[in-house]
Parts: C-alpha cells; structure tokens; sequence
C-alpha cells in the first residue's frame, strides 16, 4: 500500500529500517548467574560480575546463546558459527563496568528476512540485517530523593537480541506489521516475550525521506519506542519534520532524537558531533564464540511450527479462508486453542465461533484467552452438540452465553436448563397443529398462493416449542401438513 | 637452620617429619616481617592473626595425617589478588579500603591446598610499572645492596616487587605474582630468585584485579625452580569461571624439574642480542648456554624477526585493555568516591584523586589508540603485530624446544633513576613482553651476579602449554650456576 507525502517540491517517500532491542527469556543474565524475573525488589538480582567487582569475569550462558540461534533459524538468517564479543565503552552511572558487551564485528545472526502481509493482503519481504547478543543496563532512577539519584542493577547484564532490518520500510503501517510480525515470532519461539510495555521489547527507528529514485537522504535515529502505535506516528511525524527541513532549503542533519508521544514529534536528544566514541574492541575477557554445526542443527530440528508455516497448514489441512488463518495463528496460545477445537470436527464452523463469538465474549468480559471461562474442550463439546442434533445453532448460542457466565460444560447447561432439542416427531406436530388452528388467516392466505408464510409458521412452531424443535423436522412437518 | 631459610621442598619436607612446625614456621616468618617490612614495605596489609590461625590448622592437619601440598607454607600474596575479608588495594588508592567479599581462585586454591597466607604484598599501581614505585603506598625496597657499601636504595622490580623483597628478604617462603609484560621475571631477576609467568589461560584470573586483560596471567615466585612448580602445581587448573582458562589436566610440575636437558634443543634468539646490552650480560648469556650444552642440549640459533615491535605493540594492548578494565573504578559502587555536583564531576574527582600518574598515563594511552580514527592504525595493527609475534615463535618452537634469552637488560637500578623517562622504565621489559604478547611459558631462574655484586636472571621461554620442558631447562640452570648470593637485609642477616 503506498504512503507519500505531498511536498511543494513533488512527492516524497519514507525509508525506514528499526533497531529492535528483544529481552532473551532466560533464567540467568548473559555473562552471571544472577536471576532475570520482571519486577523483582531493586538491586536484589545482581551478582559481582553485574556490579563490575574488581577481578570479576564474564561466563558466556549457553541459554542465551541458544536463543539467540533459535531466534535466528526463525528469521530464516544466516547463523555465524564465529562470533565475537565486543565492549562497547561509555560511563554511565547504571553501567557498572563503564562498557556494554555487545556484537559489533561479528554478530551471531546475519542475514534474514520476515514476510509481512498488509491490511491489503499484499505481502512484503523486509530483509534482517543482523542479529547480535549484547548486554542490558540497569535503572537510573531520579525521582526518588531531591538531590541524589539510585540504581537499580536487577535488570544490568540481562540478554539482549538486537534484531537490525534493512532500510526496506517505506510505510509507517509497513513498520507496525513488521514489529507485529516480528513479535508473533519471537512468541512462537519463546525466545522474548514481546511485551512492549514492560519493556522487554524496544524499538529504535531509522527513517530518512526522499523523492522516489534518489539514493538514500540523511537519517535520523528516533529512540527507544515502545509501543507498535508509537513507532508508526513517530515514523509519521518525523518524515514530515524532515520533508519540510529539505523543503525550506535547510539540511537534514544526522542525530538522534526522542518521539514525544503526548505531542506527537520529534526532538533532538543529541547530534553527530557530541556523538559518543564507543572505543569498540573484542572483549578480552571472551573467546570468540564458536558454535557446534551440530548443536545448531539440533536446535533446527527442535524448532516449533512458525506463524508463516502454520498459516499455510491452517488452509490447507483446514480448508480456512485466509483471513480466519491469519488471525488464528497471529497468537500461539490462539492457534493451540484453534486446534484443540478443530480436531476430529468442522474446522471451519471451530474457526467461525472462536473469531466470532468466542473473541467478542472475551472482548466483553475483559479477558484473555489463558484465563478464559470457556475452555477449548467445552466449545468442541458445544459444537459436538450441534452436530449429533441434541442442540440447535440457535440454543448453541444461548448455551454459549451461559458458558461464558458460569464457565460450566455445555452438555451439563443443556441438561439442567432442558434445552435437549426436540426431535419427537409426534410433539413437533402436535405443536404444528395447534400454530395453524391458532392462525386460521394466515393459513387461509398461505393456501391462496402467499406461499412466503411457510416461513412465518416455522417460526412460530419454534417459538411454541420454546426454540428447542429440531429445524429440519419441523421444516418436514409443515411441509407434509401443507403439502 | 634458620626456619626463614628453608626452601618450601625442605619445608614441606621437615613438617610432615615433624622437625618443625607449622607454627614455629610461620612465626618466624612474622617476626621477620616485624623486623624488615618496616624498612622495605614489601606488604601492604599483614595478616599475621590469621596466618597463626592457619597454621595452627596446618600443625591439626599434619597430626592427622592430612597433610595437602602446601600445609603450613607461609606465602605472600600480591595486592592483586582479591582475598576474602582482606583488604585488596592493587596498589591504588582508589581501592585503599576494599575488602572483596570473595576470594580469587588462584589463592582459594593455595588455601585449600594448605598454604598460610602472611599478608598482601606490595605492588606498582594496578599493576603498571616495573619498579614498584608506582605503589600509592609507597615504594617497595629491594633487599640486595650494590657491593663496597653502596647505600643506594635499590628497586626490586615491578609490578609485583613486594612479592618479590618478601620471598628475597626471608619474610615469605613463596608468593604470588602476576606477570602481564614481565612483572613476574624481570623482579625475580632483579631480587635473585626464581618466578615464572606460565602459559596465559593455565592459572585462572577469576578474581584478580585486570590490569590487561589478554596478558595477565598469575604466577609463582620462591627461592627455588623446584619450589615454583611445587606452588604453580597448586595454583594452576581449569576455572570454568574464567572464559580464557584452559581445560588441560595440571601436570607433575616438580617431577619435571627432574627431567634434564639431554637431546633438547635449546633455542637462541638472535635479534635479543640487543644494541648496547652490557657485556655481563652477554657473558652471562652464554654461560647460560654453556651450561645447557655441557648438560646434553644442542644449542640452536633463531630468528624471532618481529621481537623490535614487542615492546610497542605492547604498549598498545595492554593500556588499550587497561583503559577499559579500569572503567569500573568510578566512585559509585566501591572504593574511593571523591563527591562532585553531578555525575561527571564525581567521575572526574574520583578518578583524579583515586590514579596515580602512571595510571593516568596508561588510561590515556589505551583511550586514545581505541579512538575513532586511531583504532586501525594502532590498535588493530598491533594485533596484526601480535599475530606475527606468536608467529615468530610457532615458528622457532618447530625446531628448538625451549630458547633462553636474559630476562632484563640490566641489574636492578636505584629509586630515583629512569623515574623522569617513562619510556626507559617501559625498556625493562624489552625481554619479557614478547612471551607475553604470544601468551608462552616463561621463567626467570638466578644465574650470577653483576660486577656489582647485584642478581642477573635469565629466561627460558617454552612452548604453550609446555611449562614441564621451562622447569627442567630451569633446573639444569640453576644447577648449574650454584647461585648462593643472599641479599644484604634478610631475615636474621643483620643491616
């Protein structure tokens, strides 16, 4: 889907790669032995190594490493069986050891690629730059004493992936179906949690502007976004800042800058010029990392079935249109859920009720599909009973409800409110006797040729029965009756 | 004999005999320490409590039969190594008062092997130097003396020139060193003792104050070749704590001090026949040579055409990798914090106060050839230059199983000269840094004495991982040389 800004000077378009910062679920830090949970009480999860004690020394966690492979097998890259560890030096107050260790050189992962599918059903390739390992830093906090600020290290040494796309973003809804999808993988894979908000997932945005067909213009760094709607309105909003500095005779200069959501733009956190000099040099400390064909083929081998794969099965083995597929495999936990319904029954009825009532009673209740009142082995008992007639589609949908209410099996509702369809052929035509003796008129038009009524006494045969008459004998009565 | 005498072997020796005990020996040691540290300031913390304590635990251990390598050996250990509940300073005053809540694997090992620690010796600043002068807690004095009653006070060596007065004066049996450009065998040779530096990943650093990183690598220092593998024996081993340990079983060191040179072929590096070496040197050299022939080796001469880059690629590297494992010292967490308006000024105040010149100098170095736009030309080339270095000896090591050059291009000097050239101090490694650049064994064993009466080393360099083949060409040295010289203040010697 093309997106442009007019200019004065003719139409510009958006080049934009990201920088997204992934926390590697893993039990311990990259290079210590201290724990990583989310949310722990301030500087409680911090070994020597994260405070940078004297004589303290880095030790590669093979977990990390392993999620950083899987999450490269996931992307389709390249994975580097040599790599390197780097410090990146800096000082900062919530940096220990005045470096970061990280991948400059030689990261783990190189070249990859996600497909991205757009809310016109067009599909894109964005190309993965790298992938590398690098460690996190911890928490400076200023607001918790009027003169002096504190640190929090828990979060100091724990994994990072940073996952680096090629500029081949052109729009800001291009950049969200790439963070999403990007996302969905990393879930499938178990290797980031992808939970925005909490960061355990960042995104740093590269955008540049240009009229089609130039080379690359200058770009800009937009840091540290942290949520998919920020990062499309950031690439938004900083492509217009840009598009109107070219415009106005003035140059784009290269610089980091923040995105202020509240204000919807951009503004400079630092230039080139007081850019820091990182001094990169391969850690010391680090034997270049060096990983076993084997080991990383196992890991292959071990890999879950991804989105794009399990898309592609969902049609075929299912027979599901594409959209349902998409939506179904958007999350694990959905797709597991589909299928658990699915098996050994109609698979696109399954599809139809989980994007259809199923969604819209979690949208009602406020809550997800983990804590949902209706388990995947009660809806497929509801569809069971749909399919051996002991319910019709219209008390599947009250049966439903009460699920949803009371969390209860479906074949226990239905026995203990009575809603067993009718298929007693005798009670279904005594009711139909007693709707057309109770509708003398209309049977008299029906029978001067208002054949429509068929319909309307159907209807009211239901209704007599309280919505339980199987459809189809009923149908059959009035039709035999009226023939 | 005097108990301050005894080698470790003989220690180790009349201690299971039950000739002496472990704390009659270790209390000799403290009473020396009380008489000389005074004057030469070899430690910086004295832990004579707790050395008692060990060796009443040693004297326990001996009873029961118990005894491990090293029980009751009392031992100095450098500054650099963090010990637990003890002040470890690496010479700084930026760490003047930090007690590490750990102990480094190197000095767990020697414990769990028995050894009494008498205290933490004296060292160059983090490190950094080659005279201990460096010390912020003062300079270390040699115990030797220039001969016809020179009162010049003498260095001995650096960085680990406390390690070394102690083992010379009789106030320790053995200590720890660390050797990153020649900190273990250039102080041996100037203190008339035995040290080697083993090859780099064969003694874990885990717990060792970083000075550089891909250089620094501990070892021992003692009296006797023997005596040194007795100690590495215990202190080397694989440390999965520790990336760049190697995972190579720890061999019989002492038993191959025993092995004799016959059939080897020693090596003799042409281009350290350097300009303007002082000719007892060069005498000594050759002797050295001598010796080995007449033991059965064949001398062989070789080429280690990229050894006139050692000493400048070194100081590349080493203050590179300094500069960034000196980061950590920032006033925030530990050690000295010097207190500013904001967060840059309590850098800069802690920093300034914390390092000493030379220190400065080196992060200045280090920080400048990692720089955007200097990188390639020095850092990176300087690893191409190490490269070519290791080569240089890959090469030599395919004909001659060892090569023997001095150790240090001169005997020991006074405090006060080659104090206003850095780069003369820097030219005392000129010998020692190549092994260290290529990261092979390489030990400094007492030959003779200078015409002024003062200890000349040599070296013997080794294959990587060959520190068996350094030990028996060490011995055939020592053997040989006889070397009986005692420095002039020792323990019970009087001055």
């Amino acid at each position: 889907m093309s997106y442009t800004i007019e200019g004065s000077t003719g139409t510009w378009e958006i080049v934009c790669g990201l920088e997204v910062h992934a926390q590697v679920i893993s039990r311990s830090k990259l290079f210590s032995g201290a724990a990583t949970d989310f949310g722990a009480a301030p500087n409680t999860q911090v070994s020597f190594v994260d405070a940078a004690f004297p004589g303290m020394l880095p030790v590669p966690n093979r977990e990390c490493v392993a999620q950083a492979v899987r999450t490269g097998l996931g992307l389709n890259a390249q994975i580097n069986l040599v790599s390197r560890f780097d410090r990146k030096n800096y000082f900062y107050a919530d940096l220990p050891s005045g470096y970061q260790i990280s991948q400059f050189e030689h990261p783990i992962v190189g070249r990859g690629e996600i497909e991205i599918e757009l809310a016109d059903g067009s599909v894109r390739t964005i190309g993965i730059t790298r992938l590398h390992l690098e460690q996190d830093a911890g928490k400076s906090m200023h607001d918790q004493d009027p003169s002096r600020s504190f640190i929090d290290l828990n979060r100091c040494g724990v994994a990072l992936m940073e996952i680096v796309s090629e500029p081949d973003i052109r729009t800001p809804e291009e950049a969200g179906a790439y963070l999403r999808k990007l996302r969905t993988v990393l879930r499938y894979l178990g290797t980031c949690d992808g939970n925005m908000d909490e960061g355990s997932m960042r995104a740093d945005v590269n955008v540049s502007v240009r009229h089609a067909g130039e080379e690359f213009r200058t770009r800009c760094e937009v840091k540290n976004v942290n949520s998919v709607r920020f990062v499309m309105q950031a690439i938004e909003a900083e492509a217009k800042r840009q598009v109107e500095v070219w415009e106005s005779g003035g140059q784009v200069v290269q610089e980091t800058r923040l995105f202020d959501p509240a204000r919807g733009h951009t503004r400079s956190m630092r230039s080139k010029e007081d850019a820091h000099d990182y001094r990169y040099f391969p850690d010391p400390d680090l034997l270049p990392l060096v990983l076993e064909p084997e080991w990383v083929e196992d890991l292959r081998a071990k890999l879950p079935e991804l989105p794009d794969a399990k898309r592609a099965r969902f049609i075929s083995a299912y027979g599901l249109p594409a959209y349902d597929a998409g939506v179904l495999v958007a999350e694990q936990i959905v797709a597991d859920f589909f299928e658990t319904v699915a098996r050994g029954r109609d698979a696109r009825l399954a599809a139809n009720w989980i994007t259809g009532d199923f969604f819209a009673a979690l949208n009602r209740t406020g809550k997800g599909i983990e804590d949902s009142p209706v388990s995947a082995a009660n809806l497929g008992a509801l569809l069971d009973l749909m399919a051996d007639n002991t319910i019709n589609g219209r008390i599947a949908k009250d049966v439903f409800e009460a699920m949803v209410e009371t969390g209860a099996a479906p074949g226990e509702i239905v026995e203990q409110r009575g809603l067993r369809q009718v298929t007693d052929t005798g009670a279904i035509d005594a009711a139909v006797e007693a709707v057309l003796a109770a509708n003398p008129d209309k049977l008299a038009e029906f029978r001067g040729g208002k054949e429509k009524l068929f319909g309307f006494f159907v209807g009211q045969v239901m209704k007599a029965m309280g919505g339980k008459g199987n459809p189809a004998l009923v149908n059959a009565a009035l039709k035999a009756r009226l023939g | 004999m005097m108990l301050t005498e005894f080698t470790i072997a003989a220690a180790r020796d009349a201690l299971r005999g039950k000739q002496i005990s472990a704390a009659e020996l270790t209390m000799a040691h403290i009473e020396a320490i009380a008489e000389l540290n005074p004057r030469l300031n070899a430690f910086i913390t004295v832990t004579d409590e707790q050395a008692a304590l060990q060796a009443a635990r040693a004297d326990q251990a001996i009873a029961a039969g118990q005894a491990r390598p090293l029980t009751g050996i009392p031992l100095a250990i450098k500054d650099l190594f963090c010990t637990q509940g003890v002040r470890t300073t690496a010479g700084s005053r930026i760490l003047e008062n930090f007690v590490p809540p750990y102990e480094s694997t190197v000095s767990a090992r020697l414990l769990h092997d028995g050894a009494v620690f008498l205290g933490k010796a004296n060292l160059d600043e983090f490190a950094m130097g080659s005279s201990n002068m460096t010390s912020a807690f003062g300079p270390v004095e040699s115990p030797w003396k220039r001969s016809g009653g020179s009162n010049a006070v003498l260095v001995p060596g650096g960085s680990s020139g406390g390690s070394a007065a102690a083992v010379s004066a009789r106030l320790a049996m053995g200590a720890t060193g660390t050797d990153t450009g020649g900190s273990i065998r250039q102080p041996a040779a100037f203190c008339g003792l035995a040290g080697i530096k083993p090859t780099y990943g064969r003694c874990s650093r885990w717990g060792v104050v970083a000075f550089a990183s891909s250089l620094d690598q501990p070892g021992p220092f003692a009296r006797t070749v023997q005596d040194c593998a007795i100690l590495l024996g215990s202190m080397a081993g694989f440390d999965p704590k520790d990336s760049t340990s190697i995972d190579l079983a720890v061999p019989d060191f002492e038993a191959a001090c025993r092995r004799g040179v016959r059939g080897l072929k020693i090596g003799v590096p042409r281009e350290y026949r350097a300009d303007g070496m002082p000719a007892e040197i060069e005498r000594l050299w050759q002797q050295g040579l001598d010796w080995l022939r007449d033991a059965g080796a064949d001398i062989v001469d070789v080429s280690l055409p990229h050894t006139k880059y050692g000493l400048a690629t070194y100081y590349i590297v080493a203050p590179a990798e300094a500069s960034s494992n000196l980061a950590r010292y920032d006033g925030v967490r530990f050690g000295l914090r010097a207190d500013g308006q904001d967060l840059t000024e309590l850098y800069e105040a802690t920093r300034a106060e914390g390092f000493g010149e030379e220190v400065k100098r080196r992060i200045l170095i280090g920080t400048y050839v990692l720089s955007a736009g200097y990188y390639d030309a020095y850092y990176l080339r300087a690893q191409k230059v190490r490269a070519l270095i290791l080569k240089d000896f890959t090469d030599a090591f395919t004909t001659v199983d060892a090569l023997l050059t001095p150790t240090a291009p001169s005997a020991a000097f006074a405090q006060g000269e080659k104090m206003n050239d850095p780069v003369a101090m820097y030219l005392n490694d000129v010998f020692t840094v190549p092994a260290s650049m290529a990261g092979v064994p390489a030990m400094s064993v007492p030959a003779g004495l200078d015409s002024q009466g003062l200890p000349l080393g040599l070296q013997v360099i080794g294959r990587p991982y060959d520190e068996e083949t350094v030990f028996a060409v060490s011995q055939v040295i020592e053997d040989s040389a006889g070397f009986s010289a005692k420095p002039a203040l020792r323990a019970g010697g009087g001055a």
